[in-house]
């Protein structure tokens, strides 16, 4: 079966709450994605304020504090990986072929004890609603 | 009474929070909870000293009381990752009456984890130094706001954005290993290098802030040596600091005027400093390869050698900043070449090597570039030329100690 990434842009909020209230509606949609056999992998990214962006300029590495900005390159790929810490992850974004002569964002996914409860409790009609 | 005991809390605490601190955000694994938790103890340090007397070990009280402050921290919030380990660990931790002896060793060991994790290459310039003060020195947010003209709360935000991103990027707490390491190190000697130099050479603001900046980079310049002895690059770093921050008060005369290094006071001289300096150079000469900043130091040790009597040796200086201009070529470096050229070999022989860097364009608003022209036209005898390069650099000139020199050296131009 091909394999399809869906790419989610969202306007960047200060207020991260706003982003947890709709935790149900996530929710729902993972796990009937899942049920389908559809989903492959998935998650939360952390903010793009933590992102930090890798090139390869004449052999150097140079790292960029921020999410990659420019917009003649676009996205061509992706990859998913398991790093102890960011420094693993910077070091295997260098050897991309893309980062000499595009960019390569390397963003951390948030991991489950990262995201707030608020959605199960919701859910469990437990909560005062995610407002 | 309580005078004296705020006194003794903030002594203490300017000495000792880096290293409490350090530890302690090995234990809990994030930088504002660690960072909280110290800050409570130096609240709790305060009422505690002023009701009891300040304790006969105050970095062990301020140690433990963080310790504690810091469970109660991690007890209470939930989003912090692997939170019953480390809680776990801390609790042991705690129960032990003496620490293992291998703790003093560990503690050096996590200043220089947390001097890398300040100056991660993933952070941006502007907030590896603003870390690096907050965490490391002594500096308050709005002391480095004030050092670096940006208004408080934007420096704050800086500060906590960059705290937040070690979090969620999980930047490691940890020293670089191998192949990483010299390139790390070279990092971490720059954002020291840029804190001394904000403070040294900035062009303007508060002179108290700045000759504090000053101190903190000698400061985390000693802590770097110590922790990391054999990088002879560090050694040379200090050296450059210390031999240039010596000679800071004989600068700039009771006017505000700017004092040429030939015509300083030697007595406003530091001469503990310069000694200091003199050593730190001793440690880096033992390196074969010189780096950028003990070939700085040693541009600056024979300017103070030849103040101190008898003439510079300007060919060797000359020497020094051509090599310095291999290893970083910038246009700085490019005209105090020509400068020492000019008094080597002749303001000709100067002026020749200013020629490539008066056609950049880029260069064409660089004040120092227009001021070292003006004084080597001066001195081949072209005083017309002279003029108007020094009213160009002049109108360039944002200081204003060292735009009222210019302006001196201008109508000494005309009334000789």
């Amino acid at each position: 079966m091909p394999q399809y990434m869906l790419l989610l842009y969202a306007p960047e909020s200060e207020e991260q709450e706003d982003r947890w209230a709709e935790m149900p509606l996530w929710r729902e949609l993972t796990e009937s994605l899942r049920k389908a056999g559809l989903l492959v992998a998935n998650g939360p990214l952390h903010p793009a304020t933590s992102a930090t962006t890798v090139r390869v300029r004449g052999g150097e590495t140079e790292l960029t504090d921020g999410p990659f900005a420019t917009t003649k390159e676009v996205l061509a790929g992706y990859y998913l990986l398991n790093c102890a810490d960011v420094d693993e992850a910077l070091r295997h974004a260098a050897r991309m072929p893309t980062a000499r002569y595009g960019s390569v964002e390397v963003r951390a996914i948030m991991n489950a004890s990262e995201i707030p409860d608020v959605g199960r409790v919701h859910m469990n009609g437990q909560g005062a609603g995610g407002g | 009474m309580a005078d004296v005991t705020t006194a003794a809390a903030v002594r203490v605490f300017r000495d000792e929070r880096a290293a409490v601190l350090a530890t302690l955000i090995r234990y809990v694994g994030d930088f504002q909870v660690a960072e909280d938790a110290v800050q409570d103890a130096f609240e709790a340090a305060l009422a505690a000293w002023r009701r009891d007397g300040v304790p006969d070990n105050p970095a062990a009280w301020i140690t433990v009381t963080a310790r504690r402050r810091a469970i109660d921290r991690l007890r209470r919030d939930q989003s912090i990752s692997d939170r019953a380990e480390r809680l776990a660990a801390l609790l042991r931790l705690n129960q032990q009456e003496h620490p293992p002896a291998a703790e003093a060793s560990a503690i050096a060991d996590d200043r220089l984890r947390l001097i890398f994790t300040c100056c991660h290459p993933a952070l941006d310039t502007p907030a590896q130094v603003a870390l690096t003060l907050r965490t490391l020195g002594g500096l308050t947010t709005g002391e480095i706001a004030r050092a670096f003209l940006v208004a408080e709360p934007t420096m704050g935000k800086r500060i906590v954005r960059a705290k937040r991103k070690i979090a969620d990027a999980r930047i490691p707490y940890r020293v670089p290993s191998g192949e990483e390491l010299p390139e790390r190190v070279r990092g971490v000697l720059r954002v020291v290098y840029l804190i001394f130099n904000e403070g040294y050479s900035a062009s303007e603001g508060d002179l108290l802030v700045r000759a504090e900046l000053c101190d903190e980079a000698i400061r985390l310049g000693r802590v770097v040596c110590e922790l990391m002895p054999g990088d002879a690059e560090a050694w040379g770093l200090l050296a450059l600091m210390l031999l240039h921050d010596a000679r800071r008060a004989a600068r700039v005369d009771g006017n505000g005027s700017y004092v040429p290094l030939q015509e300083q006071d030697r007595s406003m001289w530091d001469w503990d400093r310069i000694r200091e300096g003199f050593q730190a150079l001793e440690h880096a000469v033992r390196s074969e390869r010189p780096g950028q900043y003990l070939l700085q130091a040693a541009i600056s040790a024979l300017h103070i050698r030849a103040a101190d009597g008898g003439a510079a040796d300007w060919a060797r200086i000359a020497e020094l900043y051509e090599a310095l201009g291999r290893l970083t070529p910038s246009p700085v470096v490019q005209v105090n070449h020509a400068t020492a050229v000019g008094f080597a070999y002749g303001a000709s022989a100067g002026l020749r090597l200013l020629d490539p860097l008066r056609s950049d364009p880029a260069l064409e608003r660089y004040q120092p570039l227009h001021a070292t022209h003006a004084e080597l036209l001066r001195r081949a005898g072209d005083l017309r030329g002279a003029a108007g390069a020094y009213e160009r650099a002049i109108a360039l000139s944002a200081n204003g100690v060292e735009r009222a020199e210019l302006e001196r050296r201008l109508q000494a131009l005309t009334a000789g």
